[in-house]
């Protein structure tokens, strides 16, 4: 499955950390138990974590100035606990960098995904990027309050989703 | 469409464009995952979750749809439309649940997408009438009408629906969410048997605050909920519900589904330390982006038509001569009405509970009936109860008697709201794959067996709870006695628990001891209710003989017949 952003196939710029090798160069996504180490690389080089979806995402505070990227995990699509640890990301770290949903979502949480403060997806599982294109354009309102303050249509809360 | 144009009907949200374009698109969303689903690109594990969120059951020996009733509340149009759709997709009826919802127990998978395209049509949906998500929210079926009530909750009940429905961060949690609110201090909503209740009142300058209730519910584990925080103002009140679920949503448990539910996770943290997590969480959060705004309440306020309540100075006079004249009118009005804020109505419950009937179902010809009434005597509006009846809620006092007429001749004046024949039960192992026995069989018998109104009212207050498994949709933790089928050796059983209350006086049902044959129960619980009969007090009611005497009294009489 390609990286997706905003509905569309986007280019992968990160190595994954390798267990058991030594943190290559360029940008990389170390597991969160390499944080220290990658965290003592050079300070241009791009750093990003993956983190389970048990980590209490406020471990991260003092790392993500030197963070890029967070990588949340879905290791199954029932499991919606990155849903909440992308939400604290943006809301109460305020991170800007990318969140990246990873393991098995399905292309029907698309919305929610973004809606949450994931901005990339790089899913295991098989369907056709249209499927997630579709899943994107399908819904166009929302009712409640999101990460991503979208317009509100004006009665009660109600908020049109912008594509 | 304009809201100055919009035609606003009685007790219920009126829809416009933008709320109908919503509702057209989980339409087409769903007919399309139906697509992929048959087209083999959704495994049924993977497709489960999206069918289960737009109330779509696998049941024993059907699909089944549940059909949401926002807050138990609709109308004539919409109850017509129901007719249709159970003529047309299901066996010519529907059941009402103890959600305040309606399910068909026969639908195909291939006609859903219509189906939801027909409730489209009528501003209704079955989102999120199942899954693991925020549910239903439900609330008091004299809402806006009781001369009890502090509050109409129905308002904050549809922001709550709103707030809720598609809720990004909150439409996979742990386990299925279940959220009452009430507006009256007399607790009809079962509020501390829910993950959340909500009790609405007025607070010091006018504007609603609520008192919090967290961690109830019934089910394997029945615990009573414990009040959270009292006096939320109204402006926090989706920002400390976000807190709530959210903390629920990181901290709940996932590799157990019966240890799932919230109630599970605060008996595990104590309430101290759960408390601490929800108000930390609620301390950083930004509460100007989830502040809910007076002028939000009233826009959604605004979108609810008011019944014009305007009777003759002698409305009830007139009553008072209608109910001397005849004595089984007179039955049914003290059985089965509720005394309304305005002098000159009466709010008048439906029982749906026919002798020997199923508690809940309706034939289609009877949902017919039910939206001409409801056009004929309560502007249109209608109600669905957690009891499983149907409420008419603002009946003018001298038409009593006229609606209480078509109702009788048409078997929906059974007089026996409250009492013995005021059954809840779950469809049982007649229709639902999890449970161990039969639950309709037992409640017919019993319905019949009490069918007499004038013993019925002598027995006076009386609820009587069925479940068909463990799981107790029934809600036989609740019910002064309850009834918990279970399975020995391939034989029904059924285990009697008494003393359980859903309401002010709250109280899990306790189990008396070994469970009874099939054949002996009802029979065991005639005993109980003639013990209570001789062992009762002036004026008591059977819970407060029960709980003035004990368990042990009861027992003989269930257990050692004369």
């Amino acid at each position: 499955m390609p990286l997706l952003e905003n509905g569309h196939v986007t280019e992968d710029r990160w190595a994954q950390a390798t267990a058991g090798e030594a943190l290559p160069d360029g940008a990389v996504i170390v597991p969160l138990e390499r944080l220290e180490e990658g965290l003592a690389r050079p300070k241009a080089a791009p750093l990003g974590v993956a983190i389970g979806p048990d980590v209490d995402v406020a471990v991260l505070r003092p790392a993500l100035p030197r963070l890029a990227l967070v990588a949340v995990n879905f290791p199954t699509f029932r499991d919606g606990r990155a849903f909440t640890q992308a939400r604290a990301l943006r809301e109460h770290l305020s991170f800007t960098g990318e969140i990246r949903a990873t393991g098995t979502p399905l292309p029907d949480q698309y919305e929610f995904l973004l809606r949450c403060g994931v901005t990339t997806v790089q899913t295991d599982r098989a369907e056709d990027v249209a499927v997630w294109q579709q899943a994107h354009e399908i819904i166009s309102i929302a009712y409640q309050p999101s990460v991503l303050h979208e317009r509100p249509q004006g009665l009660g809360l109600r908020r049109f989703l912008g594509k | 469409m304009s809201t100055d144009t919009v035609t606003r009907p009685v007790g219920r949200y009126a829809y416009d464009e933008v709320d109908r374009t919503f509702v057209s698109q989980r339409v087409a969303q769903f007919r399309e995952q139906v697509g992929r689903r048959v087209a083999g690109d959704l495994t049924e594990d993977e497709f489960k979750p999206l069918r289960l969120m737009n109330g779509l059951y696998l049941q024993l020996h059907a699909y089944m749809l549940r059909v949401a009733v926002p807050y138990g509340m609709m109308g004539s149009d919409q109850m017509r439309e129901l007719a249709h759709i159970a003529r047309t997709y299901d066996r010519d009826y529907g059941h009402f649940t103890t959600r305040q919802n309606i399910q068909f127990n026969w639908i195909r998978l291939e006609d859903t997408p219509d189906i939801l395209e027909r409730l489209a049509g009528v501003n209704m949906h079955a989102i999120q009438t199942s899954g693991n998500c925020i549910r239903n929210v439900t609330c008091d079926e004299f809402a806006g009408a009781a001369a009890d009530e502090l509050l109409d909750p129905r308002i904050h009940a549809e922001i709550l629906r709103q707030w809720s429905t598609l809720h990004p961060e909150f439409s996979f949690l742990p386990r299925k969410f279940k959220i009452a609110i009430s507006g009256s201090p007399h607790d009809r909503v079962a509020a501390r048997f829910h993950d959340i209740g909500l009790v609405a009142h007025p607070g010091p300058d006018g504007r609603p605050v609520f008192d919090v209730f967290v961690g109830g519910g019934l089910g394997r584990t029945p615990i009573i909920g414990v009040k959270l925080r009292d006096n939320l103002p109204e402006e926090d009140l989706l920002a400390y519900l976000e807190a709530v679920v959210r903390v629920y949503n990181a901290y709940g448990r996932r590799d157990n589904m019966y240890k799932a539910r919230i109630k599970i996770l605060v008996q595990a943290l104590g309430v101290e330390q759960f408390r601490e997590k929800v108000d930390a969480e609620f301390a950083q959060m930004n509460r100007a982006d989830y502040r809910l705004e007076p002028a939000i309440v009233e826009g959604i306020r605004a979108r609810f038509g008011i019944p014009d309540l305007d009777a003759p100075a002698d409305a009830a006079q007139k009553l008072e001569a209608d109910r001397k004249a005849d004595a089984r009118f007179d039955r049914w009005v003290r059985t089965n009405t509720h005394t309304h804020r305005h002098e000159g109505f009466i709010s008048a419950v439906v029982s749906i509970k026919p002798d020997g009937g199923i508690p809940g179902d309706v034939t289609a010809d009877q949902m017919d009936l039910i939206a001409d009434l409801a056009d004929a005597f309560s502007f249109g509006e209608i109600r669905v109860t957690h009891m499983q009846n149907v409420v008419l809620g603002h009946v003018r006092k001298d038409r009593l008697r006229d609606l209480w007429l078509r109702l009788d001749g048409a078997g929906l004046g059974t007089p026996n709201i409250g009492l013995v024949g005021d059954i809840i039960a779950c469809p049982g192992l007649d229709y639902c794959a999890l449970a161990n026995a039969r639950s309709i069989p037992i409640a017919q018998k019993l319905s019949a067996r009490f069918a007499n109104p004038e013993l019925q009212e002598n027995i006076g207050n009386l609820r009587i709870n069925i479940s068909g498994c463990i799981n107790a949709c029934g809600h036989h933790h609740a019910g002064h006695i309850g009834i918990l089928g279970v399975d020995k050796r391939g034989e029904e059983f059924f285990q009697l628990t008494l003393g359980g209350s859903a309401e002010n006086d709250v109280a899990i049902g306790q189990i008396i001891g070994p469970a009874l044959p099939e054949d002996e129960t009802v029979d065991a619980i005639a005993r109980l209710i003639d013990t209570y009969l001789v062992l009762r007090h002036e004026g008591e009611a059977f819970i407060e003989t029960y709980r003035r005497l004990g368990a042990a009294s009861f027992k003989d009489a269930v257990y050692a017949p004369a």
